[in-house]
């Protein structure tokens, strides 16, 4: 029998590892199709983001309670995952808690600590679902953001109820455990009850040990599949950040939230327009001004879009928003996810080649959202990992009023009076220096 | 005070350089109320004693707002004949009153060839106030300033205009949304150059909407195109009369001994 359960145990994990890792070849296959930009230099600053942005999460900490709240859910994922290690060695082995002989004393200790953890995890999540559901924080409704309808809002629940069911199984697994161990039933090695789950014993122990062997076995039987299971959820989740926020955080860009990269293409041109040389430099392989499908983007706008976990900071930070205008930073990072997974789809049906399918990203977003931006970097600034919306936008800009000469009629006076007076409004060049007179 | 202007050409013909080119700036040229910033900020530095000149007609726009739509080519074009002019100026030091332009040419001329020691003009008032260099009398009054995106988020400059502030002994009145989160006025990436995308209301009508809750009589900006947008901010929500608008130059000229 017990070679039976590792058996299974190990297709489940075998099958759910490769499922995993499908999923991230199929994401980094979608990333891969991008454009190329350099983000190597000065790796010690880097690194400081790293632990700065993303181990230490500095900009959540700007709202301070739920900032600690996030913390607490993101020190429980991460500790409470040390366990898994044990968990797969025992199912792998068919032992029980493989790790308490050789852990002696430390090994309750630890439990406990996990067990505290895990009650930060439960406790924060409710918090969290209080904050979507009964204090209506504005920038999590859907009624308030129509970029949250269905799935995502869906998703943000799925996340919550599920690591509470986690959380909830580790402590039923644990009390049942603590029973069965007081009861002296083989393989239940004798390392006591935990602070947490001790508290669920007078309400198991009505139980017959068959009973309770079975719910330990399926509590732990839950806890590890859930976990896999999650893994493999969160993939297609907002909650892939779990995983994205530290490459992301470490490519972010060091350069000012301002600045505007130039487009090689154009220089190319407009150095041979101007007369200027362009001896040594390779001509322009791309004939795409701007970008107008998530390939045209950079790989680092594409991370971010994998990266972005909802949380609408920045959509409520941005001026174009609060003002009732269409444009949603939020919106935009969501939108280019959504067409990079239409991507991934076509890429996996077509061995890793992407056809065509008549559809681009300028077709979920239009081009009065792009238009409303006032390239403020509120956006950039809100965002706790420092990802930026508006680089993608001004992308798409790029394209629309180059490829597509789609700008308003006063935005092409400006531009001709820029080219014809040297300023952006029609005044006579030659009267630039007038204010030195009166 | 009768301001001696010279151009780069006039140094240039008596073999001298100035220390700064001070970059005017299209607004700064050409807008009715934006060229008394521009007299202000002259003024100063004629009376500090700053060596500095225009580039007058050869001046050209940066290229920023084009750009910000997303019009790379007509950016391109401006920017690589602003940097043919000023190298050939073999420009070291600028001085701007826009913060546009300031973030244009310190960040994204480099890259094209034009490399300067680019300073927004609320940083040089803030050195020349402390070095002493501008006397100063005193009177007291509370001000509060609203923080431009192209200064603050954009370039880290938050300290240099409250200096300036604090060193014209003013009570600064911070907005609701200063510094790092310090709301747009609406004219940033080119707004200001087309009628707003429909919405609720106007981007300015909002922040001018803080001022006016700060309860201040005077708000100071760094910015011309701030300068536009709240302005139009006060005249919609009929507070024209009762709040002024100033550029922190204008502040320091007014103050100025």
């Amino acid at each position: 029998m017990t070679y039976f359960f590792q058996f299974l145990f190990i297709a489940l994990l075998a099958s759910m590892s490769y499922l995993i890792a499908m999923r991230f070849k199929g994401i980094i296959a979608t990333i891969r199709l991008s454009q190329p930009i350099q983000l190597s230099d000065q790796p010690a600053e880097r690194w400081k983001r790293v632990f700065l942005l993303a181990f230490g999460q500095k900009k959540m900490f700007q709202k301070p309670f739920v900032g600690l709240m996030h913390f607490l859910i993101y020190i429980g994922f991460v500790l409470i995952n040390a366990e898994i290690l044990e968990i797969i060695l025992d199912g792998i082995l068919g032992t029980h808690r493989l790790f308490a002989p050789f852990l002696g004393s430390l090994y309750p200790l630890l439990l406990n600590f996990f067990e505290l953890l895990a009650g930060g995890v439960f406790i924060a999540c409710l918090v969290f679902f209080a904050r979507r559901g009964i204090f209506k924080v504005q920038r999590l409704q859907p009624e308030k953001h129509s970029e949250l309808k269905g799935f995502p809002i869906q998703d943000a629940y799925t996340i919550l109820i599920i690591e509470c069911v986690l959380m909830a199984a580790l402590w039923t697994m644990n009390a049942a455990d603590a029973i069965l161990q007081s009861r002296a039933v083989e393989h239940y090695y004798e390392v006591g009850s935990f602070i947490v789950s001790r508290n669920l014993i007078p309400f198991l122990n009505a139980y017959s040990t068959e009973t309770l062997y079975v719910m330990e076995r399926v509590a732990w039987w839950f806890h590890i599949a859930g976990i896999l299971g999650f893994a493999l959820y969160v993939t297609y989740s907002k909650h892939l950040h779990i995983f994205f926020a530290f490459p992301a955080a470490y490519y972010s860009s060091l350069k000012s939230s301002a600045y505007i990269p130039s487009l090689s293409t154009v220089t190319h041109e407009v150095k041979l327009m101007l007369g200027q040389s362009v001896s040594g430099e390779a001509a322009p392989t791309s004939l795409r001004f701007g970008a107008k499908d998530v390939m045209d983007l950079n790989w680092k706008n594409l991370l971010d879009a994998y990266s972005c976990t909802e949380c609408g900071r920045c959509t409520d930070q941005c001026p174009a928003n609060q003002t009732g205008k269409l444009l949603s930073p939020r919106k935009i990072m969501m939108d280019t996810r959504d067409r990079l997974e239409e991507v991934g789809v076509i890429l996996s049906k077509n061995k890793g080649e992407f056809v065509d399918d008549g559809q681009s990203l300028l077709d979920k977003i239009s081009g009065e959202e792009l238009r409303a931006c006032t390239t403020c970097q509120a956006c950039v600034e809100a965002c706790p990992m420092e990802l930026s919306p508006l680089n993608i936008i001004l992308e798409l800009r790029r394209y629309q009023i180059m490829e597509m000469s789609d700008a308003p009629a006063a935005w092409n006076s400006m531009f001709s009076n820029i080219e014809t007076n040297q300023a952006p409004w029609k005044f006579n060049p030659s009267d630039r220096m007038n204010w030195t007179k009166s | 005070m009768v301001l001696n202007i010279r151009t780069m050409a006039d140094y240039l013909a008596k073999g001298q350089m100035p220390e700064y080119l001070f970059w005017v700036g299209c607004a700064g040229s050409f807008d009715d109320r934006q060229k008394k910033v521009t007299r202000a900020f002259c003024e100063i530095l004629q009376k500090a004693e700053i060596s500095y000149a225009i580039l007058g007609t050869e001046e050209s726009c940066t290229g920023d707002p084009a750009r910000r739509t997303g019009n790379e080519f007509l950016f391109q074009m401006q920017a690589m004949t602003n940097i043919e002019v000023l190298n050939m100026y073999q420009v070291k030091k600028i001085v701007t009153a826009c913060p546009h332009c300031f973030n244009t040419l310190k960040n994204e001329y480099p890259s094209l060839g034009g490399t300067y020691d680019v300073i927004h003009h609320t940083e040089l008032l803030a050195q020349l106030l402390k070095e002493g260099k501008i006397e100063i009398e005193e009177e007291r009054e509370e001000i509060a300033f609203h923080d431009s995106c192209y200064l603050g988020r954009g370039n880290g400059i938050y300290e240099a205009p409250r200096e300036i502030i604090s060193e014209l002994q003013k009570d600064l009145k911070e907005l609701k949304s200063c510094r790092t989160k310090g709301l747009c006025c609406g004219a940033g990436g080119a707004q200001v150059f087309k009628e707003p995308e429909p919405g609720a209301m106007d981007v300015q009508v909002k922040r001018t909407e803080e001022i006016i809750e700060s309860g201040v009589k005077k708000v100071a900006i760094a910015c011309p195109f701030c300068m536009v947008m709240i302005q139009d901010g006060l005249n919609k929500t009929g507070h024209d009369k009762d709040i002024q608008v100033v550029d922190l130059a204008e502040l320091v000229q007014k103050a100025m001994k």
